[in-house]
């Protein structure tokens, strides 16, 4: 019980410690740009979801991003048989630990969860994604700068090709992938767009409703300041 | 309230007023409605200060409401489901995706847990400043100090629910700050947590909790301290007692009745506070990690401990008070200690009404050592809240330990400079400013 205590009173100092260089770059803004966002839901859906689950988010929601749902049906959706199901999938969560040393965690909520002082879920994403470089003395030969000794191999090493930490602590292209970088700077924001969107679906509504409360409020204050007024007038 | 029969409604032949008949002959609703609003005289004089007791009130039925909701569709459930996601946090997005209206309700709920301490802070404040804690409210004030305890132990209840990583780990750090008792810590922990880490007792106890003190314990309280303040009277920005002057009916000649005068004008108040609310509730229901932190998007994992962990934002003063102490004292470790400074912290809030010796209870009218020394608590209050979110440092532990004394020093040395203070005499009646 003690020692637990002392690693949790420690805990707070090292990460201080371990965090303060932590830069990451900041993520295009993608959330009205259904276009973006349809390209990030098939990105993640071909090259994400077959190992990392999204299980609060249904099929069919991807109509937020304009989408019918015969068209999920026909291009989105590969072990599901229904539009309405959760994005699970079908790896079990014994074997991806012994093949990852960890399961794959859920990333319905990542771009939530991934916030901190140093940026938004977004930026440490969009940075994540963009700085995986060759590490041999790592089990899946990579590794990466804002997630040091992740169990994740870079599964988009095809498109970005391969990247590796020279001796200035800069990342360099040993050799390059099917994509130029910009372009593939611009599927990875899709991407994190998409997770963005993911993470809170309901948010570009929640905004829009709350402009319309925000006015409802000022009218009724406007009244029930005049209210108070009239009562008043007499009270000296 | 005057006696028998003058306060029992005389119908005037409408149904209405038939009915009101025979319900008072039963029940003393308009004896009851004269008592506490229409016929409370409030002093005319509150200023903006005195809208936050009704926001409370507010604040609290709005948690109470949302909460029932949530707790539809919530399950205070630790085990896994088979995406590997704790039925307990998958429950939570469940009501933020597919319940109608969820995600609402929640942020309503999360975003009430941070606004309610914000206004009791603030209505707690306003008792110091105006002396509203003086004879003959003594027991307003004690039982408003357990109403912020019943608050802060049902908003720490609360916040382990969603399960999360910061749920998970607050949890756990408080509960094994109860080990460091001497003799019965270990076994108290372990009987609060009811398993030997936080488990699936632990939620459903939580949960338990976090049910019965809001819906039951804090509304019978509020009940208790309002027959209270109405007993003797509300206080005012100029502290004097506005019953010693009456006119020939025996009402307040600074009084006015609390309905209709202060019903609309705290309507006013609380569209002014639900404006504000729902600029967080919309726009920004994160409030910036402060009020639902990153972290606790992580579901909560048992063997995953977080690189750091802070309270939300309102214990964090009080957490700062418990990191100060880091000297062993008489044989007993320091987190004892620390404890005991924690909760003194609170305690010391009891102790007001007897600390305070001043002859006038506005500040208005006290002296330049009052506005200093509390100029300078308040100070500190807010540097220890800001230390609490923050990793410690040598440094900022010296800062805190520094706060630490003031904060004390502040309770403790009140007897003797209240006194001392120079104080300008109180109006006969309360002024307009």
């Amino acid at each position: 019980m003690m020692r637990w205590l002392a690693i949790l009173l420690m805990a707070p100092a090292l990460a201080l410690a371990a965090g303060a260089q932590l830069r990451l770059d900041k993520a295009p803004d993608r959330s009205n740009d259904m276009g973006a966002l349809q390209n990030g839901a098939k990105v993640f859906i071909n090259y994400c979801l077959n190992c990392h689950s999204a299980s609060y988010m249904r099929y069919n929601r991807l109509r937020d991003v304009g989408l019918t749902d015969d068209q999920i049906r026909e291009n989105l959706m590969f072990t599901a048989d229904k539009v309405g199901e959760l994005m699970k999938v079908a790896m079990q969560r014994e074997d991806a630990k012994a093949w990852f040393g960890v399961a794959p965690p859920d990333l319905t909520v990542i771009a939530r969860a991934r916030a901190s002082e140093f940026g938004s879920g977004a930026d440490w994403l969009y940075t994540y994604l963009r700085t995986f470089y060759r590490d041999d003395s790592r089990p899946t030969g990579w590794n990466n700068v804002v997630f040091e000794n992740v169990g994740m191999p870079h599964v988009l090493w095809e498109l970005q090709g391969e990247q590796v930490m020279g001796d200035d602590h800069h990342l360099k292209l040993a050799r390059p992938g099917k994509l130029k970088a910009e372009e593939y700077d611009a599927l990875v924001a899709d991407l994190v767009g998409y997770l963005k969107y993911m993470s809170e679906p309901m948010s570009e509504y929640r905004k829009s409703l709350g402009v319309a409360v925000l006015i409802a409020l000022s009218v009724l204050f406007v009244f029930s300041y005049a209210l108070k007024r009239e009562y008043w007038k007499d009270i000296h | 309230m005057a006696a028998g029969d003058l306060d029992k409604f005389k119908s005037d032949g409408t149904r209405l007023g038939n009915l009101l008949e025979w319900v008072d002959a039963r029940f003393p609703a308009t004896a009851m409605w004269r008592q506490h609003l229409s016929e409370y005289y409030a002093p005319k004089n509150f200023n903006f200060w005195y809208f936050f007791g009704s926001l409370a009130l507010l604040v609290l039925v709005i948690q109470i409401v949302t909460g029932i909701f949530l707790v539809m569709h919530y399950k205070p459930d630790a085990s896994l489901n088979a995406s590997g996601v704790p039925v307990a946090f998958a429950s939570v997005e469940y009501i933020m995706r597919d319940v109608p209206w969820g995600w609402l309700i929640r942020y309503l709920h999360s975003t009430g847990a941070s606004a309610f301490f914000i206004v009791v802070y603030l209505h707690m404040f306003r008792g110091l400043l105006y002396g509203s804690y003086r004879k003959p409210r003594e027991l307003i004030w004690l039982v408003g100090v357990v109403i912020f305890l019943v608050l802060m132990a049902t908003a720490f209840f609360g916040y382990l629910l969603p399960w999360g990583q910061m749920s998970y780990w607050g949890a756990q750090v408080i509960v094994n700050l109860f080990s460091a008792i001497p003799v019965i810590g270990p076994d108290l922990s372990l009987w609060l947590r009811g398993d030997y880490v936080i488990g699936d007792a632990t939620l459903n106890r939580f949960f338990s909790l976090h049910y019965l003190l809001p819906v039951l314990i804090l509304p019978a309280l509020v009940v208790v301290h309002l027959i209270a303040l109405h007993e003797v009277g509300s206080n005012n920005p100029d502290g004097v007692e506005i019953k010693k002057k009456k006119d020939e009916r025996g009402i307040p000649l600074d009084g006015i009745p609390f309905h209709p005068y202060y019903t609309v004008k705290d309507i006013v108040g609380v569209v002014g506070f639900l404006f504000l609310f729902a600029v967080v509730v919309f726009f920004m229901p994160e409030g910036g990690g402060y009020f639902i932190e990153y972290n606790n998007f992580f579901p909560a994992d048992p063997l995953k401990t977080p690189q750091h962990i802070a309270p939300v934002w309102y214990f964090t003063p009080f957490y700062s008070l418990l990191r100060a102490v880091t000297f062993p004292l008489f044989g007993i470790d320091a987190k004892f200690w620390g404890v005991v400074a924690m909760g003194a912290g609170v305690v010391i809030f009891f102790f007001l009404p007897w600390l305070d010796r001043s002859p006038v209870k506005s500040i208005r009218y006290r002296g330049p050592i009052f506005k200093t020394f509390l100029a300078i608590w308040v100070v500190c209050f807010f540097i220890l809240g800001y230390l609490g979110v923050l990793a410690p440092t040598p440094g900022r532990t010296l800062v805190s330990q520094i706060c630490t004394v003031i904060y004390f020093a502040f309770f403790l040395t009140m007897p003797i400079w209240s006194k001392l203070d120079k104080c300008q005499p109180e109006p006969e009646r309360v002024t307009s400013k």
